[in-house]
């Protein structure tokens, strides 16, 4: 059968859907779907909101796509289908030299998502996005035809970062980076407080970087956290071992301000106060809390919602402000981060900007959705934005205003989709059609 | 050492997680079918993914003309064969237009069989060399829902059952493996479906039965326990039951 009623979540588990799901294995039963009954694509749902659904309605899970095609080795362009997920394209290339150029904390995140969202990863301020290193496009429209679209196509801006709103992506040819190989020398600092922390984020030229921060931190120690920069090595590490997996939710206490506050002192003081350098499988740095499978459950059964704000590097003093107010709060998980971006972005709706982006997990509650409510308006007076990939919570007025090529993108959809058909709740929650 | 492996119906979604696993451990395929543009895709990632030889070669049961070009296609290695075709419709369809039967058996039974035959003497020449033959836990009895299916099903476990005896004494091997209920394209949507495994999980299983020299395994491997009960009812009682 075609179509599979389905229960389904973003990864925050604060949003669910019920709805028709697909899962073509082959190229042609995705073009004869798509010709009869078109509907938007998913892959392995690591959007934290609602971006990877469609309640009451029809989605096209993508994760039997998922093979390399073909790989060209001397530009080092590897053709590959939108369901493989970039930690397998990592580990089948790594040995081989070569790594995806951009990879975001998951590498359960496919290469169609991580197009549709045009992501970024540790390396952001040097790489720029994912969308950057895509040289073509293979996009099934509404109506079942299979285009390959480059860069100079108009229709190229629209759909990466584009939410899957132009048309499913079968597949891409991305542009891999050479490494040396699957190891990866990370350089591990404590940081004491936010000033030091953007000084050292400003003055870092590390290929990757990312700054993990103490939410809960007030007064003099606020901002404090650990910088990493890592440059892939050559040479052996023993394998990590096997994954982990949360087999239940955790009960709601789990994660209370004092055991956050707990967890993030020993996390802290982990890292000696004269720093240290680590050799690590690539994996464990760019994808550290993939071994624990459905970490997500932790949160118990409410869920969580992520806050990702980019702020233009003049606004800092603001996002300061922000993570006062968070800190200030007691809501936020031990899960932060802090990275300097760089202007990269290869959408009309990408999320990247030149900047500061700070990203906080909060276990679902009223008072984190206020919060979070709060953190928005801040971010759009301090120039900024946030990422929708990660949100479950914002209104249209204010995602549009955040987006100056908004108006142009819902042109070009709405041009490619005419009826609409590819909307998923996000797109209705915040009405992204209506230009 | 290399071997070279043969994946026939090797657009299935076992066939294809068996043809990964092959090719990370280096050995050569020959993936056989009818969806040429797919296995292609599939021939690339595997080369990709380490095999030293991947091809798409045309195989259709209902044509035997293709089957000698693929037998042609071999080279000295150790050659070995997985099959995964046969054809399910739905039983409903079978009672209006008794005709597709014969599709069914060719499909499931007949098509690989007579390659299978066909394919045997070049295991027997080298002296080593496994099939492994997939049918269903629905050749294991009769049931009102797919009773056609698991008639050629059955057939093709005894064709096995015979090759087995045959090649044993050539220094070949021949694995009967009975998955149940698969996560696939043909049980996506399904309603009802219970202890559903990933085809990656079956793959290891037929690996693994390969390399202790299995002769028929249930995949997962509670499927064996689930099928004796079923066996073991008796069919005074049986024929009245929906299972």
């Amino acid at each position: 059968m075609r179509w599979k009623i389905a229960d389904y979540a973003g990864w925050g588990r604060a949003l669910r859907a019920t709805g028709d799901l697909a899962r073509p294995e082959r190229l042609s039963s995705l073009t004869a779907l798509m010709a009869e009954e078109p509907a938007p694509a998913i892959g392995n749902c690591r959007s934290y909101g609602d971006a990877c659904l469609n309640h009451g309605g029809r989605a096209v899970q993508m994760l039997r796509l998922d093979r390399i095609t073909g790989f060209d080795a001397s530009r080092g362009v590897a053709t590959v289908e939108a369901g493989v997920p970039l930690g397998e394209l990592a580990r089948i290339f790594a040995p081989k030299g070569w790594l995806p150029a951009v990879m975001p904390g998951t590498g359960f995140a496919t290469v169609g998502g991580a197009i549709a969202h045009d992501v970024h990863g540790k390396n952001h301020h040097i790489a720029g996005s994912f969308g950057q290193h895509v040289r073509a496009i293979t996009l099934v429209g509404v109506d079942g035809q299979a285009r390959r679209i480059t860069p100079a196509d108009p229709l190229f801006r629209a759909t990466v970062g584009g939410l899957g709103q132009t048309g499913v992506i079968a597949s891409a040819e991305v542009q891999m980076l050479k490494c040396k190989g699957d190891v990866i020398v990370v350089t591990e600092r404590r940081i004491t407080g936010w000033d030091e922390f953007l000084g050292y984020l400003d003055a870092s030229d590390a290929t990757y970087t990312v700054g993990w921060i103490d939410a809960t931190a007030t007064g003099a120690t606020l901002g404090r956290g650990i910088l990493e920069e890592a440059e892939t090595g050559s040479g052996l590490v023993s394998q990590p071992g096997r994954a982990k997996s949360v087999p239940f939710d955790a009960p709601g206490f789990a994660l209370s301000p004092n055991v956050v506050r707990l967890f993030n002192g020993a996390y802290y003081r982990r890292v000696p106060e004269k720093g240290r350098t680590v050799v690590k499988p690539i994996q464990e740095f760019f994808f550290p809390l993939d071994r624990i499978r459905n970490w997500n459950r932790l949160y118990g059964k409410e869920g969580f919602h992520q806050f990702q704000c980019v702020v233009p590097v003049a606004a800092a003093p603001a996002l300061r402000a922000m993570l006062e107010r968070i800190a200030k709060s007691g809501l936020a998980s031990p899960l932060a981060v802090l990275k300097r971006m760089g202007p990269g972005h290869a959408g009309l709706m990408s999320f990247p900007m030149e900047g500061y982006t700070l990203a906080v997990d909060f276990p679902n509650s009223a008072r984190a959705t206020r919060l979070i409510g709060a953190l928005e308006t801040d971010t759009l007076s301090a120039g900024g934005r946030i990422y929708l990939a990660k949100d479950s919570l914002s209104k249209g007025n204010v995602v549009r205003a955040m987006y100056p090529n908004h108006a142009e993108w819902a042109e070009a959809v709405n041009a490619a989709d005419p009826d609409g058909v590819l909307t998923t709740d996000l797109i209705r929650r915040l009405d992204l059609r209506n230009a | 050492m290399s071997e070279l492996w043969i994946l026939i119906g090797a657009s299935s979604a076992m066939a294809r997680a068996l043809a990964r696993a092959l090719a990370e451990r280096g050995d050569g395929l020959i993936l056989a079918g009818r969806d040429m543009d797919d296995m292609s895709a599939t021939a690339a990632d595997c080369l990709i993914r380490g095999a030293p030889s991947a091809r798409a070669m045309l195989f259709d049961a209902r044509q035997p003309e293709t089957f000698q070009p693929i037998l042609n296609a071999l080279d000295d290695r150790i050659v070995n064969a997985a099959v995964f075709v046969g054809s399910m419709p739905a039983q409903d369809g079978i009672d209006a237009a008794p005709a597709l039967i014969n599709g069914v058996v060719i499909d499931s039974f007949t098509g690989p069989a007579r390659f299978l035959h066909m394919l045997a003497p070049e295991i027997e020449t080298r002296g080593s060399g496994v099939i492994v033959g997939v049918g269903s836990v629905a050749g294991d009895r009769g049931r009102l829902g797919n009773y056609v299916y698991g008639a050629a099903k059955a057939g093709f476990h005894t064709y096995l059952s015979g090759l087995r005896n045959r090649l044993t004494r050539a220094g070949g091997h021949v694995v009967t493996v009975k998955p149940g209920f698969v996560d696939t394209a043909m049980t996506w949507g399904i309603p009802d479906m219970f202890l559903v495994a990933q085809p990656e999980q079956v793959a290891r299983d037929i690996l693994s039965a390969v390399a202790r020299r299995r002769d028929v395994i249930y995949t997962p491997f509670f499927w064996r326990y689930i099928m004796l009960i079923i066996r073991s009812i008796p069919e005074r009682m049986f024929k009245k039951m929906s299972v």
